[in-house]
């Protein structure tokens, strides 16, 4: 699925991901934790393409291609998906249209035609549900006025309808009072499928306790130096990241 | 520079003694004296320069360099072409129709009309209601005094009287229609809106000229809303792209009187739109506008809100779009006097630039000569955002698609609050026509 090698990433010349590796196979979820500063988000950021970036080093190989030579809306049509920490507001347009235009734009790009008007709706009406969300946030501008929780359930929202199949979820728990936290993870493990896989960048725990990893790496400096299973998160959430960082 | 005013000023003198006779009811002693004052004034001053503060983005030195003149009247409205009139009409709504400046009853559309209102030509009421017009006519420009306003006054050649009385409320709107079918003309007019007290009432301005035409489209509008009053006015500019426009709407509100107005300008090489209103007590006014400007067009937004009385309430949204060497100007200006304690105002400019050739003036001005008040002002001028068109792109939309998307919500938000939904959909229509690129939107309206 995914495969990144030696990745050295700069900001205005700045070093920020100083050479990770790091395999995710079909089905897996990897939760990639660290401190603040850690380059955490900046690795999300990197895998949907954002501009601004400069990679130095290293490769990033997704689905047997080379993903740092895609636009990111070739991306996003190939599956990869970025849940942001902060949805961007636009005004003027609203939530349905824009899950609509995505969900054409990945149809046409796999040659398919678009979608049934009545079956969209049908299908919107569904996941709208199962995040528990009122309908009339389709009708509403994206993002615009949302609460924090608003704002992290219309992203799963996104997520459930483009169907992707690399979730980076970007600090998805932050913001999230604990209610919140349990609709949105019980949203992503709906999605949950054998082939889907799931990047899930988070700074604390408490995520872990409602999606479960089966790899967690630990951050530190721009290098993964800690790689485990489930147990390596409660580990850390005890002796906090200074125990790694020494490592580091 | 005294010799330039005079050449100018000369030609439309000139003129002005073979034409006269031929302008409505200019054998009124009232509105000879009334046209003659501003004749004189306007021989003084010339048309504003950029030395007036009023002015100071706004060269309309080109205008000066043309020769315009009125067109001979009646032929030119066989001339229109009724599809395309149809298409700028706004539906269920009475219209009248202006010609290169003259009533045209053949396109206009007035019957049915509620017998205690008067929608009629202003050559008609000059005709028919001269003693209402003698009191009321200039009442709302007692303020203002520059070249434009002097020139319209002495040449106006017709335009809309509308007079609601009493505690009624028009159930449909009138809708005036400025065509314009004559290259190098003139079209001048002069419209009064009397909204009397407790009254309510919808008028819709639109402004039109046929194919590519150069002309010179200057045109006054007063509004009286009485007290407890209501009046929407909405103005859609979208004049050839050769055009000149001057558009000035003044306004007195009296107590507990509420005004809004929506302007849109899209067309015209040079246009100029001014709103200016006086808000008695406890009055409101809303002012929204949206500019858009392509290629070397200049369109210049001048507001002005005078909080004379105390509890008034002003709220005013102007955004404007502005690509390739496109200029956009707003002057925003409120005063609160002395006295107007409690006064509530708030007034905002966005403006999106497109391209590194464009170019936004924005300056609101604040005068408070009050403590007891609530004024806040805002102005941005920026490019889209690159944060909202990576969201986009991670969202599947392609980049070109993702900024015209942008462009196109960022004027949107303006047309999303006219409550008329015909209006809006002429207006997206012309919003289209400037930014074919944002078609891909089409599906969303």
């Amino acid at each position: 699925m995914l495969s990144i090698e030696n990745l050295h990433i700069s900001i205005d010349d700045k070093p920020i991901l100083r050479g990770i590796d790091l395999q995710v196979n079909p089905g897996e979820v990897h939760a990639i934790m660290g401190p603040n500063g850690s380059g955490k988000s900046t690795l999300a950021h990197i895998l949907a393409g954002r501009p601004g970036y400069q990679v130095t080093q290293g490769s990033i190989t997704y689905q047997g291609n080379d993903l740092l030579e895609l636009e990111p809306e070739i991306r996003a049509r190939e599956g990869v998906f970025l849940a942001f920490q902060y949805p961007v507001e636009i005004p003027g347009v609203s939530n349905i249209y824009l899950l609509k235009v995505a969900l054409n734009a990945i149809r046409k790009h796999h040659g398919q035609d678009e979608v049934d008007a009545l079956d969209f709706l049908a299908l919107v009406k569904e996941k709208i549900q199962l995040l528990d969300m009122d309908e009339k946030f389709l009708y509403r501008a994206v993002n615009e006025g949302f609460s924090g929780g608003e704002k992290k359930r219309n992203e799963i929202l996104q997520m459930a309808i483009m169907e992707p199949k690399l979730c980076v979820l970007d600090e998805t728990d932050s913001g999230l009072d604990i209610d919140a936290l349990k609709i949105a993870a019980q949203g992503v493990n709906s999605l949950r499928t054998p082939e889907r896989s799931f990047i899930l960048v988070t700074h604390y725990q408490r995520l872990l306790d409602y999606i479960e990893p089966d790899v967690v790496h630990v951050l530190a400096h721009g290098r993964i130096v800690k790689s485990g299973g489930p147990e390596l998160a409660l580990e850390l959430e005890e002796k906090g990241y200074s125990w790694v960082e020494q490592a580091a | 520079m005294m010799n330039a005013v005079e050449n100018i000023t000369s030609h439309y003198l000139a003129d002005y003694e073979n034409s006269a006779s031929a302008l409505p009811g200019r054998h009124l002693p009232w509105l000879q004296q009334l046209c003659s004052d501003a004749l004189q004034q306007f021989a003084q001053q010339g048309f504003p320069s950029p030395r007036e503060e009023e002015w100071k983005y706004t060269n309309v030195s080109a205008i000066e360099k043309k020769r315009f003149s009125p067109a001979a009247s009646e032929a030119a409205q066989a001339a229109v072409d009724s599809d395309w009139l149809d298409a700028c009409r706004l539906a269920d709504a009475w219209s009248l129709v202006l010609v290169d400046g003259r009533f045209s009853a053949q396109l206009s559309r007035l019957e049915g009309l509620p017998e205690s209102v008067i929608v009629c030509a202003m050559a008609e009421a000059l005709e028919k209601h001269p003693d209402r017009l003698e009191v009321r006519f200039g009442r709302a420009l007692t303020r203002e005094n520059h070249g434009f306003i002097h020139f319209t006054s002495a040449w106006f050649s017709d335009g809309l009287y509308l007079h609601i009385p009493p505690r009624t409320v028009l159930d449909k709107p009138v809708q005036l229609l400025h065509v314009v079918t004559k290259p190098d003309s003139l079209a001048v007019t002069r419209s009064l809106i009397d909204v009397e007290s407790m009254a309510e009432a919808e008028v819709f301005e639109t402004f039109v000229g046929v194919d590519d035409l150069a002309y010179l489209n200057a045109s006054v509008t007063e509004v009286l809303v009485g007290d407890n009053a209501r009046l929407d006015l909405y103005k859609l500019q979208c004049e050839t792209g050769k055009a000149y426009h001057f558009g000035g709407t003044y306004v007195l509100q009296e107590s507990h009187g509420r005004f809004q107005h929506h302007n849109f300008s899209f067309g015209g090489l040079l246009a100029r739109n001014e709103v200016h209103t006086d808000l008695g007590r406890a009055a409101e006014c809303q002012l929204n506008g949206l500019y858009i400007g392509r290629k070397r067009q200049h369109s210049d937004n001048h507001t002005r809100i005078n909080h004379t009385q105390p509890h008034g309430i002003s709220r005013e949204m102007y955004k404007g779009i502005l690509d390739q060497r496109a200029r956009g100007v707003f002057q925003g200006r409120v005063v609160v006097f002395e006295g107007a304690q409690k006064t509530d105002s708030e007034m905002n400019n966005r403006n999106l630039l497109l391209s590194n050739d464009a170019e936004a003036d924005t300056k609101p001005q604040l005068e408070i000569y009050n403590d007891d008040v609530k004024c806040s002002h805002g102005v941005t001028v920026g490019q889209l955002d690159e944060k909202s068109i990576f969201y986009l792109r991670s969202r599947c939309i392609d980049a070109e698609t993702a900024r015209n998307m942008l462009t196109f919500a960022f004027a949107n938000e303006m047309v999303d609050k006219l409550p008329n939904r015909s209006f809006q959909g002429l207006v997206q229509a012309q919003l289209l026509a400037h930014f074919p690129q944002t078609g891909i939107v089409k599906e969303w309206l």
